[in-house]
């Protein structure tokens, strides 16, 4: 048991302390040496950190679409010859909406979209802004809770109610410090009161600004502001994830059948599945900070070989001392392990010293690109073990090298 | 002048060591040759030497360069191991063992001081002591080993200086640090390689001085030198030839450091009066 604790614990950390004296009287040195894998940790946590922060973002925008949501939109894309955008072709009508949650079983709610930019005049402000018609559903669909007051209702919706929501940018710049609920703002003459206010959403996937419009029922605004009889698109939500897929074939055979396409013909419509966006751009972001990490790893081996390098000259210079320590006792196995763990101290204390400057950077490029730098244990863990076994790998050529000296020869080394 | 008669060698020894009744010899050579293998050319280092040394004795090895002095020492420090013959170390039989025994021998029975006195740089003084006590086995606390670092310090008269770095001390200071780096294992026998070549006449009386002391307390010393003065404050004379031994006599006319040393100060002390 004791010779256990000596030869497991004791000895080990009486040849650490040999070599870290010897790091010691070398402190430039050292670092100097370390500096190559300082280098390639910190870039490599700086740029995964940044890469992570980008994806979050990226899929924080996807996520604040709503929860299983499919957007149908009339136009397609990807008609060839003309193209007249989503949005803009006069297709889908609000029965074919009403045949989409009658029809389809997994659809659980829907809100047809029509919208419009216009002036709003309130408080003796005005403000030009997007007026979007939605159903008493859209917040929940888009999972879009309101800061304070309430949403329209059904009946708001049936009788065509003159009540809008308020978008938190838009009533800052009509009321500013006012609450602006009970309030009436004016668009194209005719005044809607204010009952809710949304929360702040921020830029949508597009990068417009969610939070700069105003949200009144959909048939108030295709009846009193737009006077016309098309949908823009129709928000749907699906019962959960697994399902959206197949509501999704639901939903286009739904209205192939019902806009009467032939099948020969493309859809004369098109529908965004929220899931599948996710999917593509994780995967896409992945791809991004994988390759960054991969680079920057490059950097880690050339400080790898570096340390080599140091350790072999160190070996070299220090050849009378390896040829004393071998007259005095040591054995091939302490000499070993003591150049061993030099240069792993180096490549660790040069791991820490990155994790360190690289939260560091990372941070300071969010700072300057505005994204958020996400430092993950996973990498800093990853870093650490990954220098840790670039200072063994590194370090065994030399330190076998120092071990194997011949006393004789070393003592007499000029 | 070849070796000597086997009795002469008995009655070294039991001189060297008087009043002990000298059982079997710290160091008995039986024959022993070591011969390098040069590119189709063979070298013989050491022919045929046998040699027995006991407890307490203090031995100069002299000889010109190449006759093979420096090769015996190296076998006796056990970093060499001999072609043909046997070499015993305190009843072991060394010719034979691993290179990781050897290591365990020179840590436990071995001290040696060098020419150049081979100290860490940037070390102090204390640590430097300290390191045959690194390897030493079973471990030895690093409390213990520093408590007896500075003792043995303290006893070749480095009291005071444990935190200085080699390059602050004078050379017969350095060499005092080297000597007591071989002693703090308590070994059964110093070899020292040249100990005087790199100091100044005083310098070298001084340490002499301190050797015939340890000798005087029991530590039995081989040292190689080329100087006849050096070697006249050794008990016993060995010359080498060609990888021979030439002669192995005891010293008659025996120099003491002390009286010497104490000698200069007086008349260091007059010339001050007269000035």
């Amino acid at each position: 048991m004791r010779f256990l604790i000596e030869s497991i614990i004791l000895r080990p950390a009486l040849t650490s302390l040999i070599a870290l004296r010897a790091l010691r009287r070398h402190k430039l040195r050292s670092l100097l040496t370390s500096l190559g894998i300082i280098i390639g940790v910190s870039s490599v946590i700086a740029m995964v950190a940044v890469g992570n922060g980008a994806r979050a973002q990226i899929q924080g925008r996807v996520a604040s679409l709503g929860q299983n949501l499919l957007t149908v939109s009339a136009g397609n894309r990807r008609t060839g010859g003309i193209n007249s955008g989503l949005g803009s072709a006069s297709v889908l009508t609000v029965q074919d909406a009403d045949a989409i949650i009658r029809e389809v079983p997994d659809v659980v709610a829907i809100s047809p979209e029509v919208s419009t930019t216009a002036q709003v005049i309130g408080n003796g402000n005005n403000w030009s802004t997007s007026i979007v018609g939605e159903s008493a559903d859209y917040l929940q669909i888009r999972d879009w809770p309101l800061s304070s007051g309430v949403m329209f209702t059904e009946r708001d919706v049936r009788i065509a109610a003159k009540v809008a929501i308020i978008g938190t940018k838009t009533a800052e710049q009509l009321f500013g410090p006012l609450d602006p609920i009970g309030e009436t703002v004016r668009v194209k003459n005719i005044p809607f009161i204010i009952i809710g206010v949304l929360s702040n959403k921020g830029a949508g996937m597009g990068g417009m600004d969610q939070d700069d419009r105003l949200i009144i029922p959909y048939t108030t605004a295709m009846k009193r502001l737009t006077g016309e009889k098309y949908l823009r698109s129709i928000n749907v939500q699906v019962v959960n994830q697994e399902r959206m897929e197949f509501a999704q074939q639901q939903i286009t055979a739904l209205l192939r059948q019902r806009h009467r396409l032939e099948p020969n013909q493309s859809d004369d419509f098109s529908i965004l599945n929220q899931k599948e966006i996710a999917d593509t751009v994780t995967s896409i972001s992945s791809t991004i900070t994988l390759f960054l990490a991969a680079v920057s790893s490059m950097s880690l081996v050339v400080g790898g070989i570096g340390i080599m390098n140091i350790m072999l000259v160190s070996v070299t210079e220090r050849t009378r001392e390896i040829g004393i320590r071998i007259a005095i006792g040591a054995q091939s196995r302490d000499i070993l392990f003591q150049f061993l763990i030099e240069a792993t101290t180096l490549s660790v204390l040069g791991g820490l010293l990155g994790v360190l400057i690289g939260v560091a950077a990372g941070h300071l490029v969010s700072h300057i690109a505005g994204v958020e730098a996400i430092v993950s244990s996973t990498s800093i863990a990853l870093a650490f073990g990954i220098s840790f076994a670039i200072g063994v790998f590194f370090g065994f050529y030399p330190a076998r090298k120092a071990a194997n000296l011949n006393p004789i020869d070393a003592l007499r080394y000029e | 002048m070849k070796a000597l008669p086997a009795h002469t060698r008995a009655d070294t020894g039991a001189l060297s060591s008087p009043g002990a009744t000298p059982l079997s010899p710290i160091i008995r050579l039986a024959s022993l040759c070591k011969t390098y293998r040069n590119a189709e050319v063979e070298v013989h280092a050491v022919r045929d030497v046998s040699l027995d040394i006991y407890a307490g004795d203090f031995v100069a090895i002299m000889g010109s360069s190449g006759s093979g002095k420096s090769t015996l020492m190296n076998i006796l420090g056990c970093l060499d191991t001999p072609t043909t013959g046997t070499y015993e170390l305190a009843s072991t039989n060394v010719s034979t063992l691993s290179r990781k025994k050897l290591a365990t021998l020179r840590n436990q029975k071995l001290g040696f001081v060098f020419q150049s006195f081979n100290l860490l740089s940037r070390t102090s003084a204390l640590e430097n002591v300290e390191l045959p006590m690194f390897y030493s086995h079973p471990l030895i606390s690093l409390e213990t080993q520093r408590s007896r670092a500075r003792e043995v310090l303290n006893k070749v008269g480095l009291a005071g200086r444990e935190n200085h770095w080699p390059n602050q001390l004078s050379g017969g200071q350095q060499q005092r640090v080297a000597i007591a780096r071989a002693l703090v294992n308590h070994p059964q026998l110093l070899l020292a390689d040249e100990p005087t070549g790199n100091l100044d006449s005083r310098t070298s009386i001084e340490i002499m001085g301190l050797f015939q002391a340890l000798n005087a307390s029991g530590i039995t010393i081989v040292m190689v030198t080329h100087e006849l003065e050096i070697a006249a404050y050794c008990k016993r004379v060995i010359m080498m030839r060609d990888g021979r031994v030439l002669s192995d006599t005891m010293n008659v006319e025996r120099r003491s450091a002390e009286d010497e040393i104490a000698a200069l100060d007086d008349a260091e002390g007059n010339t001050m009066k007269s000035v």
